[in-house]
């Protein structure tokens, strides 16, 4: 009976969105205030709705209901709880699920904190969110219905794939979902203006909080999915330029242009086509991914299921949704005015480079990523395309953004001076080149690469620490009377800075080696012994595990003991390696058991990755930088203010 | 007329590194793309000689020899029609086994073994590698077109 309700909590949510998406725009259209004062109740009653959905499947996983199939899939009686319940979107249908969930809990938030906002802005952001709310929704009723139950029901589940039962999971999913799922609001705006033909610096102050928080969110989410196939994959990689890690990338990199585009159209309204362009592409980019990787197209860890109508129903979505925001574009793009003119040296044009780069360097990994693909599709033969691709086109993209990205926070609007830039910018330069040519030296082993990167991560930090210093001593305040946002922005940078260096550094120093360990025996790596003590078997809740023991230690001076394992889950006799890792913030020492070979010995693969944290951790500034930038006061000016102002800028233009 | 030169720059500028980013997308394109090939093509001698490709099918039972040193593992991939003998140096996926499904990357010797520098196996023994199930699925046909 529970799953039940469920499932009709969701027909309900497809007609209420349904009802939103058309009365609302209808209303905003026509003019008649009753249907638009039925946007905000009617995003309410959607998440509410969708929670109802998701806490039954989450029931019918707490108790165990195998009469589910779903559940009956992805769930095993020997499994923990905490699993049990993160195994909720373990799958194909809980994951779509989740996105529902999140896809209504942005419009609930749109609806929350949009009180300064218009009525009729707010009744054309949520329609547009409605009909993509029910988009989705036919999607999983139609295709993938979590649902359906299963008769006879099974007295076992299958249980969830070993590699998803980690803490890494509950949260990955959730977090990336929250970023493309967010990049929907960015979009709604988007298409709001342009449906009212207003395309101004007032609809770019309303949506940048939206693509900013959107953007937070994707940052953490592919951080941790980064962090994820480090440890628990144990190939101790932290990015493949894998298909499906590509297609979290490009949204990225696009939110990313999208974000730098509204500081544009925001503070100087120029950009305005641009702005619209990218905000409509992010959401498309992130409908992609979503087919790329749940129609079964590619292979991977995130493929769920192989059903062709998914893949079909996910592309004509993605269709639809292109096409029609393409076509309004092109019915309303010729109305909108060029905005403030600009000179070539000034804050504009660095942000139109920085764009323009962004949009090659995404287009350069969909390139790579599509490219197979289309050929398989066409019959030409089957091919794939490496990581020295991506490598060699993506590096040198990002060297100039990286190089500018200095700059561009002290030019001015407009119009810069060269000799103003020098002033800022020389101090910033000189320690850039010093640490660039001597800290090589000092690691040991000099190459150019890690040169390069250390002084560009050098020159974007220091000229942050610069930036902010100088700002303080011209206002005479300190670091709490700045404006939040403009601290975001600079430590977003800082965490640029922070993923470079890191990047730069495990490239340039790491050690893998694959060795052969008999018991006694003693390897090193960066300094540090390794010794093998041998390997013991273990019981664990739903697994049997081989648990090996090895001695670090350094200059004679044992460190402690790491366990790293080998584990075989019971229901789905998959085996499983889980990493041991020893780390101290500068450097991971990462030891993974191989196989068992002759006489007790291992294969094992030992690893030395220095500063490996410091690139979750500069994901983590920036996703830190986004959320003050969001908590700055001027997005949430009281609405007779802005009314003020807007009513001014009427009569002006 | 200030006007116009900042917009013949700006339109140089990006025509300009359009140019540069295509350059360099076609150059890395040119050499690191890597083609697939079922064993039958390989031992009809269409795949290449001192290029990086990949190779897929089942790992033939019974055909996994480890060597003396304990990391290097010699075995033989095959479409069901032909066999390519593989030597792979390193630890293995979790999932390589013998019967199962695997995509080797590396280079074929004049001697016709195949020395892999990466292998390939799935993250969920319930799929197959979509490259693996190529190689099967051709083979298949050919047996069933050359049958009288």
């Amino acid at each position: 009976m529970i799953p039940e309700i469920g499932h009709f909590s969701l027909i309900l949510t497809l007609f209420v969105a349904l009802a939103q998406g058309c009365l609302a725009l209808a209303g905003a259209a026509r003019g008649n205030a009753v249907w638009i004062a039925f946007a905000r109740p009617a995003a309410r009653a959607q998440f509410l709705l969708i929670i109802v959905s998701f806490a039954t499947l989450g029931w019918s996983f707490i108790v165990k209901d195998f009469s589910v199939a779903y559940v009956a899939q992805n769930s095993n009686s020997q499994l923990p709880l905490l699993y049990r319940v993160s195994a909720v979107w373990g799958g194909h249908e809980g994951s779509l699920l989740l996105w529902l969930l999140m896809q209504t809990g942005w419009a609930y938030a749109v609806s929350v904190f949009s009180k300064q906002l218009p009525d009729v802005m707010v009744a054309r952001v949520l329609g547009v969110l409605g009909l993509v709310t029910a988009g989705f929704l036919l999607f999983v009723l139609l295709t993938s219905n979590p649902f359906e139950r299963l008769l006879p029901a099974p007295i076992e589940g299958m249980d969830l794939n070993p590699l998803l039962q980690d803490i890494g999971l509950i949260f990955h999913p959730p977090l990336l979902y929250m970023g493309y799922v967010g990049f929907s609001v960015a979009f709604a705006f988007a298409i709001a203006a342009l449906l009212a033909g207003q395309l101004d610096s007032t609809w770019a102050r309303w949506s940048r909080p939206w693509a900013t928080a959107a953007w937070l969110f994707l940052t953490l989410g592919i951080a941790l999915g980064s962090w994820w196939a480090y440890y628990e994959l144990g190939w101790g990689g932290w990015w493949f330029w894998d298909p499906v890690e590509n297609s979290s990338f490009i949204p990225w990199l696009v939110g990313t242009a999208l974000i730098h585009s509204l500081a544009v159209t925001e503070k100087r309204a120029s950009f305005k086509n641009w702005t619209v362009l990218l905000a409509i592409s992010t959401f498309s980019l992130s409908l992609l991914g979503a087919f790329l990787v749940r129609s079964g197209v590619l292979t991977s860890v995130h493929t769920f299921a192989t059903d062709p109508r998914r893949g079909v129903f996910i592309l004509m979505l993605f269709a639809v949704v292109v096409g029609s925001s393409l076509f309004l574009f092109a019915l309303r793009a010729p109305k909108v005015g060029m905005g403030g003119r600009f000179e070539l040296i000034s804050r504009e044009s660095l942000l139109l480079v920085n764009n323009v780069l962004l949009a090659v360097a995404a287009g350069a990994v969909i390139l790579g990523t599509l490219y197979p693909l289309f050929i398989d599709a066409l019959g030409l033969g089957k091919l794939s395309v490496g990581p020295p691709y991506f490598n060699a086109v993506f590096i040198p993209l990002m060297v100039p953004a990286l190089l500018l990205m200095a700059v561009g926070p002290v030019a001015n609007w407009k119009s810069a001076k060269i000799s103003a830039l020098m002033k800022h910018l020389h101090v910033p330069a000189v320690v850039a080149l010093m640490v660039g040519v001597g800290a090589p030296f000092m690691l040991g082993r000099w190459s150019a690469l890690v040169a390069l990167g250390l002084a560009l991560a050098t020159w974007i930090a220091t000229a942050v620490v610069k930036g902010i210093v100088d700002r303080m001593r011209a206002t005479r305040t300190g670091l709490r009377a700045q404006p939040l946002s403009w601290l975001g922005m600079h430590l977003a940078h800082l965490g640029i800075a922070v993923f470079v260096a890191g990047v730069t550094l495990v490239m340039g120093y790491e050690t893998e080696q694959d060795v052969r360990m008999t018991p006694g025996s003693t390897v090193s790596a960066g300094g540090y012994d390794l010794k093998f003590l041998g390997v013991n078997k273990a019981q664990g809740p739903n697994y049997v595990a081989e648990i090996g023991d090895i001695e670090l230690s350094r200059d004679g001076r044992i460190l402690r003991l790491l366990h790293p394992e080998k584990r075989s889950y019971i229901s789905s006799e998959m085996p499983m390696t889980e990493a041991a890792i020893d780390a101290n913030g500068l450097r991971h020492v990462y030891v993974a058991l191989g196989e068992p070979l002759t006489d007790g010995a291992w294969s094992v693969r030992v690893y030395y990755k220095p500063f490996v944290d410091w690139i979750w951790i500069g994901c983590i500034l920036m996703a830190l930088g986004g959320l003050l930038a969001i908590s700055d006061r001027r997005y949430r000016l009281k609405r007779r203010e802005r009314k003020a102002a807007l009513v001014a800028g009427g009569a002006t233009s | 007329m200030k006007n116009r030169h900042k917009r013949l720059a700006l339109i140089a500028g990006g025509v300009a590194a359009f140019g540069i980013a295509t350059a360099l997308v076609l150059n890395a394109f040119q050499s690191n793309l890597v083609f697939f090939f079922t064993p039958t093509q390989v031992s009809a001698g269409e795949a290449p000689q001192e290029r990086t490709f990949r190779v897929g099918g089942m790992v033939q039972t019974g055909s996994v020899q480890r060597q003396s040193d304990g990391l290097t593992v010699k075995f033989v991939v095959t479409d069901t029609a032909k066999m390519i003998p593989v030597s792979y140096t390193g630890i293995l996926p979790d999932l390589f086994s013998e019967g199962k499904g695997v995509v080797a990357q590396g280079k074929l010797g004049a001697d016709g073994l195949f020395r892999a520098e990466e292998v390939l196996a799935k993250h969920d023994e319930n799929y197959m590698p979509s490259e693996a199930q190529h190689a099967l699925d051709e083979a298949a046909k050919n047996t069933i077109a050359t049958r009288p």
